[in-house]
């Protein structure tokens, strides 16, 4: 079980996170849901040893993350980053073999070579295995990423598995295959945490969903209980209004449209006139 | 490393030692490749009918060798730490010349010819040839802690202010350096300028054994950071999360790359280019995967920088062309014509 308990994170006198406490359990997805700037990736940062918390424990399977060793850690917990700043010409099966290093001194097993095959398969890659990878797409290099992240954890069914906005390059069919597999491997005993924006696949997808506002936990729980217009409102101020899907049973949220005059946000529209009549006085001085 | 690399590696190594020998042979004075190969065989006892020429034997091991094997030293050492200090910046420009390293050392060194008699007597007799190399080791040291220091921007290194603070280095190290040759005597003045342009003029077998362990040492160890600096091109946070230590193979990289420049700096000057374009070469024949890069910039950087010899004995002798004249010269060209495929 991953526990954090009263995680607190301070820069420069501004405090980030303030203590949060949260649990992931072996063979759950938890999706990390809140505004920009709520702290979901800090606190990812926080688990993924990145950053070092002003306060507060995160303990890996009763077992403080600060205590592991490097390797030992490596093999059972990785992280899908946000951004990936690659100026190197590595191919896709060079940088997937990567996620095996903590698994081989020298050079990759047949083991480790087997791994990579089915990470590659399962994301999709395979086809440009050998094309370099700055060449991809923004789509297609998440997928190697993704590919890289789950070999380093493949053969580890106890392990914890970070995903920081893993589908928001992807087109529809691998935003739901990406999800998909995180949630089946999570059934195998990996534990998930997923930060994810599209609130619906987080509905769909997660066995938990954990809110945060303002570097608080705000909400903590199923779909279903947290998932209500009032809350959706309270965290992202927005409307919405939610109905159960007959299929999965899970809440299925609908946004209203948002209707912002454009004198509230361009003051050169202060006295909005008809458009014929603004085109007409605009060409008459002309 | 795929089977393509382990290949490129083999060929490179035969070629290495072929243009060695080659380079044995070639100079003002010319010797004939068979009295090579008889001399050489002599000298290990595997003489057969023929008995090497004297006068051959004497040039080839009293001025050729010394000067070859410090060609492949200074040119292993250069294109090996080149391509770890690319893989530490994360960057194929940051090279030890231009993020000052170079400078740093070279302006320690002059420091050191300007004022040995004034200020390091003591010092210098203790340690004799070993001063200068330990004051350009010193001085590679402090412009690279320097360089990384300036550079860190929410701890992590900033490539645009490194090559800035290169820059900015380099340019204070050009302006001592230029001060002192105002305050230099005739005679160290020359020494200055061999320091500026690069010289293997200076090898002799004592000079060799002096920077021997500085140089071997990282010759040896670099190449075992291979998978740490392909981690590392994942950026920090993703290679400490591979289970990578990453102070420590920052550490490291950086004070045996430093080593390596330091000691080359201190027997043959500023040699400039081998140390970027060797690996951008060794990456356009094979790939990028580190394990492959410096070991392979290690075995081309030797060869190119024996070649480069050759040309700087031969061009116009019984002239000898400063080193860092021929690489720049090469260099140059080369190195443009990186940055136009590059950039289409």
């Amino acid at each position: 079980m991953l526990r954090i308990e009263e995680l607190s994170y301070e820069i420069k006198g501004h405090r980030v996170l303030k203590d949060v406490s949260l649990q992931v359990r072996k063979g759950e997805v938890v999706a990390l849901l809140g505004a920009n700037g709520a702290g979901k990736s800090t606190l990812m940062r926080l688990i993924s040893g990145e950053l070092k918390p002003s306060s507060g424990n995160i303990t890996l399977l009763d077992k403080r993350i600060d205590k592991y060793d490097n390797k030992r850690l490596a093999q059972g917990r990785a992280m899908l980053s946000q951004q990936h700043a690659i100026s190197m010409a590595y191919t896709v099966k060079e940088l997937v073999v990567m996620g095996r290093y903590p698994h081989f001194q020298s050079s990759p097993s047949l083991k480790d070579w087997k791994i990579v095959q089915e990470t590659m398969d399962i994301c999709g890659v395979t086809d440009f295995a050998d094309r370099i990878y700055l060449s991809l797409s923004g789509g297609e290099q998440q997928r190697v990423q993704l590919a890289r992240v789950l070999s380093q954890l493949w053969d580890n069914p106890d392990a914890l598995l970070l995903l920081d906005e893993p589908i928001s390059a992807l087109d529809l069919h691998y935003q739901q295959k990406v999800l998909s597999i995180a949630k089946n491997l999570s059934r195998q005993g990996f534990m998930v945490l997923v930060i994810l924006h599209d609130i619906n696949m987080a509905s769909l997808y997660a066995d938990r969903i954990i809110m945060l506002k303002n570097g608080r936990k705000w909400l903590d729980g199923t779909p279903n209980e947290v998932l209500n217009n009032k809350n959706i409102y309270t965290i992202f101020s927005v409307e919405s209004s939610i109905s159960l899907d007959n299929h999965s049973l899970k809440p299925h949220i609908f946004f209203k449209e948002m209707q912002i005059e454009p004198p509230f946000f361009n003051s050169s529209l202060q006295t909005p006139a008809p458009a014929e009549d603004s085109w007409s006085a605009n060409h008459t001085q002309i | 490393m795929v089977l393509k690399q382990r290949i490129i590696l083999v060929v490179l190594f035969i070629t290495m030692v072929i243009t060695a020998i080659i380079a044995l042979g070639l100079g003002a004075f010319n010797i004939p490749i068979n009295e090579v190969f008889n001399a050489l065989t002599d000298k290990i006892g595997f003489s057969q009918n023929a008995t090497a020429d004297e006068m051959y034997a004497d040039v080839l091991f009293a001025i050729r060798m010394p000067r070859v094997l410090l060609g492949m030293l200074v040119g292993a050492a250069l294109g090996i730490s080149g391509a770890a200090i690319q893989g530490i910046f994360r960057n194929p420009l940051s090279e030890p010349g231009l993020i000052g390293i170079s400078a740093g050392a070279s302006l320690f060194a002059v420091l050191i010819i300007a004022f040995e008699t004034l200020l390091f007597v003591g010092l210098s007799e203790l340690l004799g040839y070993y001063l200068l190399a330990f004051g350009a080791f010193v001085g590679a040291g402090l412009t690279a802690f320097v360089v990384y220091q300036l550079s860190k921007k929410d701890g992590r290194p900033n490539i645009t202010t490194m090559l800035l603070a290169g820059i900015a280095i380099n340019a204070l190290a050009g302006a001592l350096t230029g001060l002192m040759t105002y305050m230099a005597t005739e005679q160290q003045l020359r020494t200055i300028t061999f320091w500026m342009l690069g010289s293997l003029g200076g090898a002799t077998w004592e000079n060799l054994r002096a920077i021997f362990p500085f140089i071997l040492l990282p010759l040896i160890s670099l190449p075992f950071f291979g998978k740490a600096l392909n981690a590392f091109s994942l950026g920090e946070e993703q290679a400490a999360l591979l289970g990578i230590n990453t102070d420590y193979t920052k550490r490291w990289v950086v004070l045996f790359s430093t080593l390596a420049v330091g000691a080359s700096v201190a027997v043959s000057g500023i040699i400039g280019f081998i140390g970027l374009l060797v690996p951008h070469t060794v990456r356009l024949l094979g790939g990028v995967d580190y394990k492959y890069v410096l070991t392979g910039s290690m075995l081309l950087g030797a060869m190119i920088l024996t070649l480069a010899d050759v040309l700087s004995r031969t061009l116009v002798a019984p002239i000898e062309l400063p080193i860092g004249v021929i690489t720049a010269l090469l260099g140059t060209p080369v190195f443009l014509y990186i940055l136009i495929k590059e950039n289409k």
